[in-house]
């Protein structure tokens, strides 16, 4: 029979340490228990989710299906509270009994909460408005919360309380931070260099910090109102965060018999003392006398503990870690090792500060070799430095290259200098040789390898040393990931071939392709494909609305409670008496809970449920703006040379001439464009897609490929024209060349300089390839083949087209403005 | 077990909600012909499902694309569980509950 292995803690070195076992071929029956509801993620990545930089479900290392696909028995949201060592069993809360036969426990560690009265609420846990950061769901908590709150204190000036602080600042005006020690960071850092990274958070950052501060007490009643500190000293606020350090999850061992000091006491290969078949890794582990707090570590104890369980190397032994820090904490580059001050009289040391730039950086050297090195603000050294106090290297004579590039080009390492098993990932443990052999093994896409070994899928900072490697090792073999040129990830096709397919099966529905090229249907590429087959059969498409977005589905754009935005047509931005008016009579009529004027020179009427689109159509009876597709949207345009005393060009009507050629025209992404009337810019045209700007002489400048969103890139120039005919013209070949050939949701910010503004100008200005004339001919077939989408309203496509499909809650859900 | 709706109210490939003793339930119908039953509420921040795109796997939210087993409820993208509920075709009857 297979033996049975449990695990007890479904974290990151858990999970590892699986993984680790499966890639070793281990053959268990795996059974998981995690207290936490979810499957495995990336605690570190928290940090980023409270800074509102990465998204909840970016952050999953192993989903459900990972365990179901490697046969794992997982129980989520289930805490074990004993073990019994001699009837070989562990009890969960719920009742259940799981027998094993070897055992590991990784139960990491919880917040460390001080004992400062008003923290907690007898009977119901914190108090209102404090937090831990730990978890998932203290993480959403505390989100939440900070929201609708506005003064938040963070209590711990360590890596986690600085991570806090600047992540909160994402959610509330005035953050905190009070520290009990003189400096922050004072584990990794020495007092200079405490006070460097204070001084940068504070400037840049607008973090107030306050050190060599206790707190005594937690204010408020009902919810926090405020800290108290020893000195007397009140702070307001209505948010706290505990992050005053961490505690080992050890009490469960502790009590069921383990021996237990600051975490559970384990060997050289991580078995808990006395104890045959009991291992403890990640931060419940206590080897050697120290507990570990980075994941680093963690990655060396479950490599040794599978390498040991699974047979491959009995004899395995883990010999504790160096920590070797390199860290981004609040968006400061900090990194340590080693020693923070000099020990010994003949200690060398050298410091360099530069508090204007918030730099310090400190080596500590001990007969020619380094013992210790601190970096904060600039640490492109540091991996050199990494190096040298991780195998004693000799150290260059010239001490001052230990801090800076003296000359060459230099900054970073060499490839070919680094040694095989140097660490290059340092969140996941992954060194230059495991990136190498996966290279050599086959793999020779960086995000290939990036998925087989985990490099650069921590905290990211590394990607650009494993990009160089990856490049390095497949000697100019490296190739474009496959994936990453597909049209859509449902089917394995770039554009053009896709294209081809399409054209050579008569392709005329989604789902037709799916059948004859895609075998599954995937809704996440639905929507790329109508869009494609719209753009390539015109009228001869076979439309199945399941394949379009919701928004393409009722022609207008849905909003975060489920109602719909409605805006109407504003060709360039004109409107009229009668047209204001009649808007004005439809929203009164319909009660529009606001109505608002866009970017892109509209009106835009919001809250509409889904069941009234139709007779607000018809009551304006006014053409769709097209403000919800991925699709031509507006031209935005300045007055021009009719009113403007600057205006050298008539851009409102070159604008609405524009629009109403191309509106709706469908493209993989949207298309804005703006026309204004000589170079002072007003309506924005550098940053569109495309942007037409008048200049004295009745020429006229197109520009592509500009942006101005989460994105922003002043566009190129393409050409210059003489008039607005050849504006017209250019304009529909661009936005054709762009539609046949960028990939789904490619904005042309990221398709010009991919294709480079040159060629564009070659085949659209130039002809250079023949193709203009098929250019024009097919985007004259999609502007004739145009059908304004409103007239759909009385006709319905489908059965229920604006059935409500909410709400619970009475609508509207938005706030209505007066 | 009781009919809470008619199959052709709901096109192929796209989902519909129905109000069940003052819940909402979301039904898709699958391009196979079979049906799904979910909350019609996304436990994310309260999107409507059956606005979503689907295939025959799985469902994605409007609001914020986020993904969940059509069968089983299962997140696929880190969010909550979706109910569930046991739903069949009979004729041209939309049968909730078990067969
Ligand atoms: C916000 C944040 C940012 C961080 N940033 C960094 C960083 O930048 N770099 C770095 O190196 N490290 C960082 N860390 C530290 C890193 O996340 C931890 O070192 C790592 O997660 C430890 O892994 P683990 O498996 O030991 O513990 P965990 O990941 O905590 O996993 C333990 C799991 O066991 C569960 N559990 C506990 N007791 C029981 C029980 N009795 N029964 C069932 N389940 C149980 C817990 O709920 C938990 O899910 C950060 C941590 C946080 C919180
Ligand atoms: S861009 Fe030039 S023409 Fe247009 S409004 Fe501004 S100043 Fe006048
Ligand atoms: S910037 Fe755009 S996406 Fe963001 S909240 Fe405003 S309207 Fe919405
Ligand atoms: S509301 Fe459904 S994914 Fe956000």
């Amino acid at each position: 029979m297979r033996q049975r292995l449990v695990v007890i803690g479904n974290g990151m070195a858990g999970a590892r340490t699986v993984e680790e076992i499966l890639a070793r071929g281990g053959d268990f029956a795996i059974t998981m228990f995690g207290d936490e509801p979810y499957g495995n993620y990336n605690r570190i990545m928290l940090s980023n989710v409270l800074a509102g930089v990465e998204d909840e479900s970016g952050i999953f290392l192993n989903d459900l299906s990972w365990y179901a696909d490697n046969g794992i028995t997982l129980h989520t949201g289930t805490r074990i509270e004993r073990i019994d060592r001699f009837a070989r069993m562990v009890y969960a809360t719920d009742g259940t009994a799981t027998p094993y036969d070897k055992l590991i426990i990784a139960t990491g560690s919880r917040a460390f909460v001080p004992p400062i009265p008003g923290l907690h609420r007898p009977g119901r846990g914190y108090h209102q408005g404090v937090f831990a950061f730990r978890t998932l769901d203290d993480t959403r908590a505390m989100i939440r919360y900070a929201k609708e709150h506005e003064r938040a204190v963070v209590i711990g000036g360590g890596l986690l309380g600085l991570e806090a602080a600047r992540g909160l600042q994402n959610h509330l005006p005035h953050v905190t931070l009070i520290h009990a020690a003189g400096h922050l960071m004072n584990a990794q850092l020495n007092e200079v260099a405490g006070e460097t990274l204070r001084a940068t958070i504070e400037r840049k950052l607008g973090i107030e910090v306050v050190v060599s501060a206790q707190t005594t007490e937690i204010l408020g009643k009902h919810a926090v109102t405020g800290v108290r500190l020893a000195d007397g000293r009140v702070i307001g606020c209505d948010v706290v965060v505990v992050a005053a350090g961490i505690r080992a999850n050890a009490e469960m061992a502790a009590a069921s018999g383990l021996v237990v000091e600051r975490g559970i006491v384990v060997d050289d290969q991580m078995r808990a003392q006395d104890e045959d078949d009991i291992y403890a890794v990640g931060e419940c582990a206590q080897h050697r006398g120290e507990t570990y707090g980075l994941v680093a570590p963690l990655w060396d104890q479950a490599k040794v503990l599978a390498d040991h369980l699974t047979g491959v190397n009995p004899f395995a032994e883990y010999h504790g870690s160096q920590v070797a820090t390199k860290l981004k904490v609040a968006g400061v580059d900090v990194a340590s090792m080693g020693l923070k001050e000099p020990e010994r009289d003949d200690d060398e040391s050298l410091t360099f500060t530069e508090p204007g730039k918030g730099v310090y950086k400190n080596v500590i050297i001990r007969d020619g070799r380094l013992v210790g090195a601190t970096m904060v603000g600039d640490v492109k050294k540091v991996a050199f430095l990494m190096q040298a106090f991780d195998r004693g290297l000799a150290l260059p004579e010239e001490r001052a290259e230990l801090m800076f590039d003296l000359g060459g080009p230099a900054g970073e390492v060499k490839v070919e200098d680094m040694p095989d098993d140097e660490q290059v990932c340092n969140c996941n443990g992954v060194s230059k040789g495991a990136i190498c052999s996966t290279v050599q093994s086959g793999c020779k896409t960086v995000s290939g390898v990036m998925d087989k070994t985990r490099a650069g899928k921590g905290c990211g900072t590394c990607k650009p040393i494993v990009q160089r490697i990856v490049e390095w090792a497949a000697g100019g073999e490296v190739e474009e990931d496959p994936a990453a040129s597909y049209y859509v990830p449902g089917i394995p096709m770039p554009k053009p071939e896709l294209m081809n397919a399409i054209r050579l099966h008569d392709l005329r529905s989604v789902s037709s392709v799916f059948a004859t090229l895609g075998g599954e249907e995937d809704a996440k590429s639905k929507m790329g494909l109508a869009s494609l087959l719209k753009m390539m059969w015109g009228g001869d498409y076979v439309d199945e609305r399941d394949a379009r977005f919701i928004n393409d589905r009722v022609h207008a754009n849905i909003q975060r409670d489920g109602t719909f935005s409605v805006v109407p047509q504003m060709k360039g931005g004109v409107t009229t008496p009668a047209q204001l008016r009649r808007i004005a009579e439809v929203a009164e009529k319909h009660e529009v809970p606001m109505v608002k004027l866009t970017g892109g020179q509209r009106i835009d009427l919001l809250g509409i449920p889904k069941e009234k689109l139709p007779e607000v159509w018809a009551d304006l009876d006014m053409p769709s703006g097209y403000a919800y597709g991925k699709s031509f949207r507006t031209v935005k345009t300045c007055v021009g040379s009719d009113f403007c005393r600057f205006g050298v060009g008539d851009s409102t009507a070159l604008g609405i001439a524009l629009e109403e050629r191309y509106q709706g025209i469908e493209g993989p992404g949207k298309m804005k464009l703006a026309v204004t009337g000589c170079p002072r810019n007003c309506a924005e045209a550098y940053v569109k897609d495309l942007g037409v700007v008048a200049i004295d002489g009745g020429k006229w400048e197109i520009y592509v490929g500009g942006a101005a969103g989460a994105h922003i890139r002043k566009g190129d120039l393409l050409t210059t024209v003489d008039s607005a005919d050849e504006v017209m013209v250019l304009t529909g070949r661009f936005l054709q060349y762009y539609r046949e050939n960028a990939n789904w949701l490619e904005r042309t910010y990221a398709f010009v300089p991919r294709i480079g503004i040159d060629r564009v100008r070659e085949i659209v200005v130039d002809d250079k390839d023949g193709i203009a004339a098929g250019l024009d001919a097919a985007m004259e077939a999609s502007v004739a083949a145009y059908r304004d989408p409103w007239k759909d309203r009385d006709q319905p496509a489908t059965p229920g087209q604006f059935r409500t499909s909410l709400p619970l809650t009475v609508l509207p859900q938005v706030p209505v403005r007066a | 077990m009781r009919a809470i709706g008619t199959v052709d109210e709901i096109p192929p490939g796209e989902g519909r909600t129905f109000a069940v003793d003052g819940q909402m339930i979301a039904v898709f119908r699958l391009r196979d012909g079979s049906l799904r039953a979910t909350q019609a509420v996304c436990p994310h921040k309260g999107g409507p499902l059956a606005d979503g795109q689907i295939d025959r796997k799985q469902v994605l939210c409007p609001l914020h694309l986020n993904a969940w087993d059509l069968t089983t409820g299962c997140s696929l993208s880190g969010q909550p569980d979706l109910a569930v509920y046991p739903v069949h075709a009979d004729d041209n009857k939309i049968i909730l509950g078990d067969a």
